[in-house]
């Protein structure tokens, strides 16, 4: 049976780990390679680079980032932050990544995903959707034309360039349309819990993940062990990413999957974490 | 220890070279990608990585001139790892496309069958069938990472040194000889992918070791 996943996720600006609360205030956390190493070490069963200002600052990805990291840290690595481009994508899994990961690239040309997915294969594309929860009153207008601002079911805004741009897409809605394009994952961070530590969206992921057949990656919020194993129970999640906990050791690899174990989950190598 | 044993990895195209060659560079091989032919010559063993599908790798291998090598290499029983694609190649015949691959092991290369997601992606079990010096000091069941749709039937079950179930039990590993399968990719399975990678160098040492006493016997006779 395949493993449920833990992914710790390093948010890269300038070649340095960084961390913010909801997109901002960030601080330096140390060398991508290194963290990558010590956590494959730990037990983590894939790593995230998000390069978190190309988006905005149109740099190209940080290739160099990426072939440090994929000779030391022998473990799955997905790259996101800055592609656009098929040509971009084969430069980033030839400099040692896996897979590819787009969000405001894929926002904004859908076709992106299909384009990236019959070169590589969507196994190679993750779509990262960040997405913010509307307030109960707010309704947004789906993009199958339904509008119910009536309706108590929770609702969810995609939001763009690092968060700071909103566009009325609804993220439930874009979730089905980008697997239908192609991606072979989805990538799902909460916004209203990046970098808050109160836990994991779990109604955001579940309305994803009920109603599509790609494995979703729970992110944004992660406190501790318990809501890793929420975000697989109600979540539905099949991978668990987080950032701020693991960086600043307040608790292992290890320990989020002993959790995950003790709660029954499939979880690989807890006996080989040294953790 | 002697002289550290030079591995060719075998560069066709599109397949990640970065994360195969630094694991065997981690495990104390000395890496060469080879895009030519002439680039095996000084080597001890060689392995096939490879993503992709099975006709534009056999496409590739033959472009670069790298097919009749490749499978003489094998068929004087030198050391030879494939991976992935790398080990479907090694199979007679692919459903993938329909097309002829190198032959140099009796079998076929199917899709998964009742699997629950298509292509097989994660961490899955290895389930051991028989010991294999391969897998020294690898716990029977552990994890390691897959991607792949597909996978080889052998004719002859005597290779098959593991299985791992998605959907229905499917062949993870083989050996025969010289020659080994694997359908996961141990330069992305961390502590035991590592292990399988230093089992396979120290495998080509011993059997260089070997051949060395052997011929030093033969001389001696």
């Amino acid at each position: 049976m395949l493993a449920r996943r833990v992914i710790p996720c390093l948010d890269v600006d300038k070649g340095r780990v960084v961390k913010g609360t909801k997109f901002l205030n960030l601080t330096d956390e140390g060398d991508p390679a290194e963290l990558a190493e010590r956590y494959a070490h730990e037990g983590a069963d894939e790593i995230v680079l998000l390069d978190i200002t190309a988006a905005h600052e149109r740099r190209g990805t940080m290739l160099e980032v990426v072939r440090r990291t994929a000779s030391r840290a022998f473990v799955p690595l997905t790259v996101g932050g800055g592609v656009r481009s098929v040509d971009e994508m084969r430069d980033v899994l030839r400099a040692g990544a896996d897979k590819v990961s787009f969000n405001t690239a894929a926002v904004a040309e859908p076709a992106l995903l299909t384009a990236c997915a019959e070169r590589f294969g969507s196994q190679a594309v993750v779509c990262a959707i960040d997405a913010r929860r509307l307030p109960a009153t707010e309704g947004t207008a789906r993009s199958d034309g339904a509008e119910d601002a009536a309706s108590a079911e929770p609702r969810w805004e995609v939001v763009t360039h690092g968060g700071r741009r909103t566009t009325e897409l609804d993220a439930v809605t874009w979730a089905m349309r980008a697997v239908k394009m192609g991606a072979g994952e989805l990538l799902v961070t909460s916004m209203d819990r990046d970098g808050t530590r109160s836990g994991f969206d779990t109604e955001l992921l579940a309305a994803i993940a009920m109603r599509v057949r790609v494995p979703v990656i729970a992110s944004g919020g992660a406190a501790g062990p318990d809501d890793f194993v929420t975000a697989v129970r109600d979540g539905k999640a099949d991978a668990v990413l987080a950032a701020s906990i693991f960086h600043r050791r307040m608790f292992s690899v290890g320990d989020i999957k002993r959790a995950m174990a003790a709660a029954g989950l499939p979880v690989r190598g807890i006996e080989e974490s040294g953790a | 220890m002697s002289a550290a044993i030079k591995v060719a990895v075998l560069d066709y195209g599109a397949a990640n070279m970065v994360s195969i060659t630094k694991a065997l560079a981690a495990v104390g091989a000395g890496v060469v990608v080879a895009a030519d032919p002439s680039e095996m010559a000084a080597v001890d063993a060689i392995v096939v990585p490879g993503v992709g599908a099975a006709g534009s790798a056999m496409e590739h291998l033959r472009e670069r001139g790298l097919l009749e090598p490749v499978r003489d290499w094998i068929e004087a029983g030198r050391p030879c790892l494939g991976i992935c694609l790398g080990f479907q190649v090694l199979f007679d015949r692919s459903d993938e496309g329909g097309v002829d691959t190198l032959g140099l092991l009796a079998g076929r290369t199917a899709a998964l069958v009742d699997a629950p997601t298509l292509p097989h992606i994660g961490w899955n079990s290895v389930d051991f069938v028989a010991p294999h010096p391969l897998f020294d000091g690898v716990p029977d069941g552990s994890y390691f990472y897959f991607v792949h749709s597909f996978a080889p039937a052998p004719a002859d079950e005597s290779v098959i040194l593991a299985r791992t179930t998605h959907g229905r039990p499917f062949v993870s590993a083989v050996a025969k000889g010289s020659l080994y399968g694997l359908q996961f990719h141990p330069e992305k399975s961390s502590v035991v992918g590592l292990r399988v990678l230093s089992n396979f160098v120290g495998l080509v040492a011993a059997g260089a070791a070997s051949a060395r006493t052997t011929t030093d016997v033969a001389e001696v006779i």
